[in-house]
C-alpha cells in the first residue's frame, strides 16, 4: 500500500477505511493498476522520480460526502487533491501537485442542477463535462451555447477555476469571468455559498455575482482554498446567424494598425470573439497546408524584410492575417462584416475574404460536418490532433505542455515578443512547437503560445523543463507573465509575481494558514504550501 | 504511467496478447449499453469526420488497409481494447473507473467485438 509522506501505513488504513464508510468500498482505489489512472498522462516527469503519484484515490458522490471525507482527512492530517474530470491536459492531468495527495476524483458528481433558458444560465457540479452540457442542451432543444475550450471533455468547473479560456463572445469565453457564483466545502468540512448564494433561498444566484460584502469567490480559483461543489454560469443565447471573413495585409508595419484596429473592434464589441494574429508568409496560417516550394524556400533562407514584402505582395500571400467572427442576425452580421471592412481597409493593400455562414439551430448533419467548432459553441477533441498521427507527422507524441505567457494588446508587444523569444531559442539551441503568434483569448491582452512535446525520453524531456523554466524567467525579464501553468512549473511562475517582497505570496499563505490549518488541501497548488512544507517545495 | 507504447503490427491486430479475447454472444441489451459508452466517451475522437484526432491518426497509420473508424473494424478483441482504454496510447490519455467503469467497459467491448470475424 502507498502512503502519503510522512504517514504511517497504520493511520492511513484507518483513514481509508473511513472513506470507505462514506463513498462505498468500490470508489476508494488503492491499486498500483487504479493509481496509474491518476498519473499525469502528459507529465514532463514521465517515468522519472519526480513524477507525482497519488497514493489512493476517492470518489465522492455529494457534496455531503465531500464533506464527510474532508473532516476525515482534518482528523488524520490526509493530503488531498481534488480533480473535476482530470482532463486539464497540457496544463496538468489528474495528478497532485503534492505526490502522495489522496486524489479526491469529483467525476461522479456529474449533475446538471440548473439550466435557465430565459436567463441564460446553468447550474453544474464540477463532474458535468462541456460534452455533458452540450448533449443536455441538444437533447431539450434549449437555444443555448456554451463556450467551450479545447477539451471539450474538460469540467466547466475545472476550467473555469483554472481561468481557462473559449472560442465565442468575450462575456462567455472568459470562462472565470463567466461564472456567477459558487458552493464550496472548506477545508475543515463546512460548507459556504458565494454571491447571492449566501442568502437563503436567494432567487438569483446565478444571475447576480456579487452578493453582499467582500467578493470571496476569487479565493478558490487557481488556489487550494476549498472544494469547489457546485458552481453557476452565464451561458450564450443562440445567435441567429455566425458570419466569419478574413482580413488580409501585406507588409510588415501593417501589424500594428492590424491589431490597433482588431483592438477597437473587440473593445467596441463589435467583433468579440477569439481570434488570432498569423503570418501565412512567416508561419503558415494555422491548419494550412504545406507552403509552396518557393515559399518554403524563402523561409529557409530567412531573408530581409524587403524582400518577404516583395514575395508577399506578388504571390498573394499576406505577412498578416485575422479571422474575424460576428453574431447576431444575418443583417447584423452582414453590416458589422461591412463595417470591419470599411475599417481595415484603411490600411493600404488590404483584402478580404468571406468565410463560413451559418444559421441556427443547426441539425446533427450539419453539425457533423463542420470542422472549427468551438467558435458555434460545440465542444470537440479536434485541438488533440496537434501532435498526433498524421501522414506528415508519422510519430505522434506522447502530449504536450503549453508555455503561455500574457502580452500587451500592441503590435509592438508581438514584434518585441517575437524576436526576444527567437533570439532566445538561437541562443539556446531549441525550438519548441507552435506558432510564435498572439492568440485573442482575454480582453485586452494577447497570449503568445508555445509548446513543447512530452517525450517517453527523460532527457528530452529534462531539456524541455529547462526550457520552459528560462522562458519564465526571460519572459518576467520583460513584463510578460504565465496565466497558468502545468504543477511541475507552478513554483516557477508563482515565483515571478514577486512585487514587494512576494507580498501576495505571503497574503496567500497567512490565508492558507487560516482556512487550511492542517495543510491538507492541495498542497503547492499554484505555489500555494501549508506551513510544514514551505521549506521543503518542490521543483 | 503505463501509456501503451508504440505496438507491433500483430498487437495492433489484436492477436499478441496472450489468448486473443472473442467477443462472447453478448446480449443486446449490453451492445446496446456499449454503444452509448462509446458514443459518450469516443465517438469525438474516434468517429466520423476531419475533426476526429484518433481517426485521423489512424487512417496515417493503415492508410485503408485497416478500417480507420473503430466502428468498422473486425479484428478488436476485448483485452486489446481494455488495454488501450486503461493506459492509453501517445495522445491519448486513459480512462479512470469514475468514468468508464469496469462494467462500461465491458459493455463497450461487446460493441466493438460484435462484428469480430
Amino acid at each position: 500500500m502507498r502512503t502519503p509522506p510522512g504517514l504511517a501505513p497504520e493511520p492511513f488504513a484507518t483513514a481509508l477505511r473511513e472513506f470507505a464508510g462514506v463513498v462505498g468500498k468500490d470508489w476508494v482505489f488503492t491499486s498500483d493498476d487504479d493509481l496509474h489512472l491518476y498519473q499525469d498522462a502528459y507529465s514532463p516527469f514521465w517515468g522519472e522520480p519526480d513524477e507525482r503519484k497519488a497514493s489512493a484515490a476517492v470518489a465522492p458522490h455529494s457534496t455531503e460526502e465531500v464533506q464527510a471525507i474532508m473532516r476525515i482527512a482534518n482528523a488524520h492530517k490526509i493530503p488531498i487533491y481534488p480533480i473535476s474530470t482530470g482532463r486539464n491536459l497540457g496544463y496538468g492531468g489528474a495528478a497532485p501537485v503534492y505526490s502522495g495527495s489522496v486524489v479526491l476524483d469529483l467525476k461522479r458528481m456529474n449533475r446538471i442542477l440548473e439550466v435557465n433558458e430565459r436567463n441564460a444560465t446553468c447550474l453544474v457540479e464540477p463532474g458535468v463535462s462541456y460534452f455533458d452540457l452540450y448533449r443536455h442542451i441538444r437533447a431539450n432543444k434549449l437555444k443555448l451555447w456554451i463556450d467551450c475550450p479545447d477539451p471539450g471533455w474538460g469540467s466547466l468547473i475545472g476550467n473555469a477555476l483554472e481561468r481557462g479560456n473559449g472560442y465565442t463572445l468575450a462575456p462567455y469565453r472568459d470562462h472565470w469571468g463567466a461564472h456567477a457564483g459558487m458552493e464550496v466545502v472548506l477545508p475543515d468540512g463546512d460548507l459556504v455559498r458565494t454571491g447571492m448564494g449566501a442568502m437563503p433561498g436567494a432567487k438569483t444566484w446565478q444571475q447576480f455575482k456579487y452578493g453582499y460584502g467582500p467578493h470571496l469567490d476569487g479565493l478558490f480559483s487557481q488556489s487550494n482554498f476549498g472544494v469547489v461543489t457546485k458552481m453557476g454560469f452565464w451561458m450564450m443565447p443562440e445567435p441567429e446567424a455566425f458570419r466569419s471573413g478574413t482580413v488580409m495585409v501585406y507588409r510588415y508595419e501593417d501589424l500594428f494598425k492590424l491589431v490597433d484596429i482588431l483592438a477597437y473592434f473587440e473593445n467596441l464589441k463589435v467583433m468579440s470573439a477569439t481570434t488570432r494574429v498569423e503570418s501565412p508568409l512567416l508561419f503558415g496560417a494555422f491548419k494550412a497546408p504545406p507552403p509552396s516550394p518557393e515559399l518554403a524556400a524563402l523561409r529557409a533562407r530567412n531573408p530581409g524584410r524587403e524582400e518577404y514584402e516583395a514575395f508577399a505582395a506578388n504571390n498573394n500571400v499576406p505577412y498578416w492575417s485575422v479571422i474575424l467572427r460576428f453574431y447576431g442576425s444575418p443583417k447584423v452580421t452582414a453590416a458589422h462584416w461591412e463595417y470591419a471592412r470599411e475599417k481595415f481597409g484603411t490600411i493600404a493593400g488590404a483584402k478580404f475574404k468571406d468565410g463560413d455562414f451559418y444559421e441556427f439551430p443547426l441539425s446533427e448533419v450539419a453539425v457533423n460536418q463542420i470542422m472549427d467548432k468551438a467558435p458555434l459553441g460545440i465542444p470537440s477533441l479536434e485541438a488533440f490532433s496537434m501532435g498526433g498521427r498524421t501522414p506528415t507527422n508519422p510519430t505522434p507524441s506522447n502530449g504536450h505542455m503549453w508555455f503561455s505567457p500574457i502580452i500587451p494588446m500592441s503590435g509592438e508587444a508581438v514584434q518585441e515578443c517575437e524576436k526576444v523569444f527567437r533570439e532566445a531559442f538561437k541562443e539556446w539551441g531549441v525550438n519548441p512547437l507552435g506558432l510564435p503568434l498572439p492568440q485573442l483569448y482575454h480582453e485586452r491582452t494577447f497570449f503568445q503560445i508555445y509548446g513543447f512535446p512530452i517525450s517517453h525520453d527523460a532527457e528530452t524531456n529534462r531539456k524541455n523543463r529547462e526550457t520552459f523554466k528560462r522562458m519564465i524567467a526571460l519572459a518576467a525579464e520583460h513584463g510578460w507573465g504565465e496565466y497558468r501553468t502545468a504543477p511541475a512549473f507552478m513554483d516557477a511562475c508563482a515565483d515571478t509575481y514577486s512585487f514587494n517582497n512576494h507580498a501576495l505570496r505571503r497574503l496567500q499563505e497567512k490565508l492558507k494558514d487560516a482556512v487550511d490549518p492542517n495543510g491538507i488541501l492541495s498542497a503547492g497548488r499554484y505555489g500555494i504550501w501549508p506551513e510544514h512544507l514551505r521549506k521543503t517545495r518542490h521543483e | 504511467m503505463n501509456k501503451v507504447g508504440y505496438c507491433s503490427a500483430a498487437l495492433l491486430l489484436g492477436v499478441s496478447l496472450g489468448t486473443p479475447v472473442r467477443a462472447l454472444a453478448a446480449d443486446a441489451a449490453t451492445v446496446e449499453k456499449g454503444k452509448q459508452v462509446f458514443q459518450t466517451w469516443c465517438e469525438a475522437c474516434h468517429g466520423s469526420g476531419g475533426d476526429r484526432p484518433g481517426t485521423l491518426g489512424l487512417e496515417a497509420k493503415y492508410g485503408g488497409k485497416i478500417p480507420a473508424r473503430l466502428e468498422d473494424r473486425k479484428d478488436l478483441t476485448a483485452d486489446f481494447l481494455k488495454l488501450y482504454v486503461r493506459n492509453g496510447f501517445a495522445m491519448m490519455a486513459p480512462f479512470r473507473k469514475t468514468e468508464i467503469s469496469d462494467a462500461d467497459l465491458a459493455a463497450l467491448t461487446a460493441y466493438l467485438t460484435r462484428t469480430r470475424k
